[in-house]
């Protein structure tokens, strides 16, 4: 198993540093445009949110995969969670609004020993939650083992990584054996419900490319995962998002060790699609962190940029009509989300 | 003058053949996109058709161009691998195919 950046040393555990590798090619002269050049050709700058729809926490970095291209830096040694206090604060927000869905996301956010307990409070509040599961904390440990049926009895949604049908490609991104566990943790998901025609149980799949390339066509994917997945496992599951890889954390450490950060960034900037800027899902998403800071998304959150302006920085100090009412910080970074058919926690936004 | 006959970034400058003769270039580029959609194909299996045949013309600028494109329809090493044995199979048949040719060839000048 990788190390995560941190336990490593690695000069990009540090997020200023991160955010000097971004910003050094467009001050040396670089041909990469900044990001708010082309917002502005596209009449986005600034960029400000639309109705919120979205509360997305970060409940821990805590996980029991080590990712190659992890934006979190997650991985076991990673200790920061969230505490009951603050996903408590989190609610108290939560119900002095409209939001439908809370996204709960990490790390393995199953990991987090409130877990269980959050999902039963955001079920009281009469909210969806949507969980993102590596799938292989189902079958890590005995104490996971119940996760289909719990996630079943609150109707969560779950949203699942799955990088390819193939095993070679998936545990070169996501280490060593995953894809078999994988598969096995979504035969149990299966058989609870999950993917089934007709049982309101939703089961997602999320493609992110193994290299330093863009997905391609969502639709296209989606039907070759179906017949793979069907035909080699027996295994079903609703849609597959197609995420494109964003250059932070661990991408960006691959992408520089492998000496594609540069071709990758400009391939970003090519793909530049305006239609997809205007549909970037920061625009209306919250994005809270394990300490109960706020950010415009979780890629902002990874590099500790917090909403800016004079928008409130913690969750309790919760606004949102002063939230509405901020620019959001943007950075090289976002090229990935406006690349093609454009990316967000939900796939492809065009 | 370069000292290599093929350099990686003229690519990226594909398009620029238009610009001498644009009618008939545009419409290589108009049917070139119109070939690639899916159709009674998918996708993948069409970039991995375009990477077995840019094997077979030895063609560098296809092979990274069909790499990449097959990576991202989600073609994976193997079919990828499999498609290059598909081009060398028929190019090696190709040359030993003609072997019968020469047999006949043969048996006919000799005694």
């Amino acid at each position: 198993m990788i190390k995560s950046l941190q336990a490593r040393n690695a000069p990009l555990a540090d997020t200023g540093y991160q955010l000097t590798v971004l910003t050094e090619a467009e001050a040396a002269g670089a041909r990469l445009p900044a990001f708010g050049q082309k917002l502005r050709e596209t009449g986005l700058l600034p960029l400000r949110p639309t109705a919120l729809q979205t509360m997305q926490i970060n409940v821990g970095r805590m996980c029991n995969q080590v990712c190659k291209h992890c934006h979190v830096d997650a991985g076991p040694d990673r200790k920061e969670i969230m505490t009951r206090e603050t996903m408590q604060l989190c609610l108290d927000a939560l119900a002095q609004t409209d939001i439908a869905v809370v996204d709960l996301t990490g790390g393995a956010p199953e990991m987090n020993p409130d877990f269980r307990w959050l999902v039963e409070q955001i079920s009281a509040l009469g909210r969806r939650t949507i969980v993102r599961c590596n799938l292989t904390i189902i079958v890590a440990n005995k104490q996971y083992h119940d996760l289909p049926e719990f996630f079943a009895r609150h109707q969560v949604l779950v949203v699942s990584s799955l990088p390819h049908f193939s095993a070679g490609r998936t545990d070169a991104q996501r280490g060593e054996g995953v894809f078999e566990k994988s598969i096995r943790a979504l035969k149990m998901l299966n058989s609870v419900g999950y993917g089934q025609p007709e049982s309101g149980l939703l089961l997602d799949l999320v493609y992110n490319p193994s290299g330093a390339f863009l997905p391609g066509s969502q639709a296209g994917l989606e039907r070759e995962f179906k017949q793979r997945l069907g035909r080699e496992f027996g295994i079903v599951f609703n849609s597959l998002l197609t995420i494109t890889n964003l250059p932070v954390s661990r991408f960006l450490d691959y992408l520089l060790e492998s000496g594609n950060y540069e071709k990758y960034m400009q391939q970003l900037v090519d793909a530049y699609n305006p239609t997809a800027a205007a549909n970037v899902m920061c625009r209306s998403t919250l994005s809270i962190g394990w300490d109960g800071q706020l950010y415009d998304c979780d890629f902002n959150q990874q590099l500790d940029l917090l909403v800016g302006g004079a928008a409130p920085k913690h969750i309790r100090d919760f606004d949102e009509a002063r939230l509405h009412d901020r620019n959001i910080v943007i950075n090289q970074h976002c090229y990935g989300c406006t690349a093609g058919a454009g990316s967000s926690c939900g796939g492809a936004t065009t | 003058m370069d000292s290599t006959y093929y350099n990686p970034a003229d690519l990226a400058k594909f398009g620029n053949i238009t610009e001498w003769q644009p009618e008939m270039g545009n419409k290589f580029f108009a049917y070139y996109a119109e070939v690639f959609k899916e159709g009674a194909l998918t996708e993948r299996e069409k970039a991995l058709i375009a990477l077995a045949v840019a094997h077979a013309v030895q063609c560098p600028y296809c092979i990274d161009a069909y790499t990449t494109d097959s990576l991202q329809k989600g073609a994976d090493e193997a079919q990828m691998m499999e498609a290059v044995h598909v081009a060398a199979a028929i190019k090696g048949g190709a040359a030993l195919v003609h072997g019968v040719q020469m047999m006949n060839k043969a048996k006919e000048m000799s005694m």
